[in-house]
């Protein structure tokens, strides 16, 4: 299942839904990534993205994870638009039969979501807004996957 | 063709998306690039670098070698920042 939105979400609803009627479900993990506020002297993060190919992108992250690992539900719900420190950004929540492939399908996900989807953040600081560079580490795998397409 | 523009490459350029008619010779991500940054000082701007945009073909990760058409949607951004994370 995946969304992108403009609205909050609320994770214990959108786990109890990945449960819902299902008895083979061992255990859920489950990431919820928030804006971070004040050490950084972040006063609001914009996120912007890429309608239709966000939500392909997300789809092949998905069919990815499903491919390395046994997984029973994925569910990954992001936000875009303007958001403040502490409020919620993004939701990664992946159901397997036993919690190993549950954790590392998480992890997965929430690395691959950070390089390969596409979406843009301006970050408003004492010193105004300006747009957030792609960090070392994650312009070498954007690279290695606009490469592999 | 349908361009869009993202980020910083949509503050320079002015626009989110054009429609242009590129001349038969545009053939790749990289000549598109190329022709792009003659069309206003804002468009040399932002395609200055080229090493600093990304682009997509079609919704789909493009490297600077990929073919392009009339019919395509193409977009430019630079690199995706969807955490800058802990």
């Amino acid at each position: 299942m995946i969304r992108v939105q403009r609205e909050d979400f609320d994770p214990a609803a959108e786990l109890a839904k990945l449960a819902a009627g299902r008895t083979d479900i061992g255990g859920i993990a489950s990431f919820v990534g928030l804006v971070r506020g004040a050490a950084d002297g972040v006063r609001a993060m914009t996120l912007e993205h890429y309608p239709g190919m966000t939500e392909r992108q997300l789809a092949a992250i998905e069919v990815e994870a499903r491919r390395r690992w046994p997984l029973l539900e994925v569910a990954i719900v992001h936000r875009h638009g303007r958001l403040l420190p502490g409020e919620r950004i993004v939701l990664v929540a992946v159901a397997a039969a036993h919690r190993g492939e549950a954790f590392a399908a998480c992890e997965f996900l929430t690395d691959w979501l950070k390089t390969q989807a596409p979406f843009w953040k301006l970050e408003e600081g004492a010193d105004g807004a300006h747009w957030i560079e792609a960090r070392a580490a994650d312009e070498g795998r954007a690279g290695r996957w606009a490469k592999r397409s | 063709m349908k361009l869009l523009y993202f980020a910083w490459l949509r503050s320079r350029i002015g626009v989110a998306e054009e429609e242009v008619a590129p001349p038969a010779e545009v053939a790749t991500v990289a000549q598109l690039i190329a022709w792009l940054a003659t069309r206003s000082p804002g468009h040399a701007a932002a395609f200055a670098n080229p090493k600093l945009i990304r682009a997509a073909v079609n919704q789909d990760y493009a490297d600077v070698g990929h073919a392009v058409r009339a019919s395509d949607e193409v977009a430019f951004f630079p690199p995706v920042t969807g955490g800058r994370g802990p």
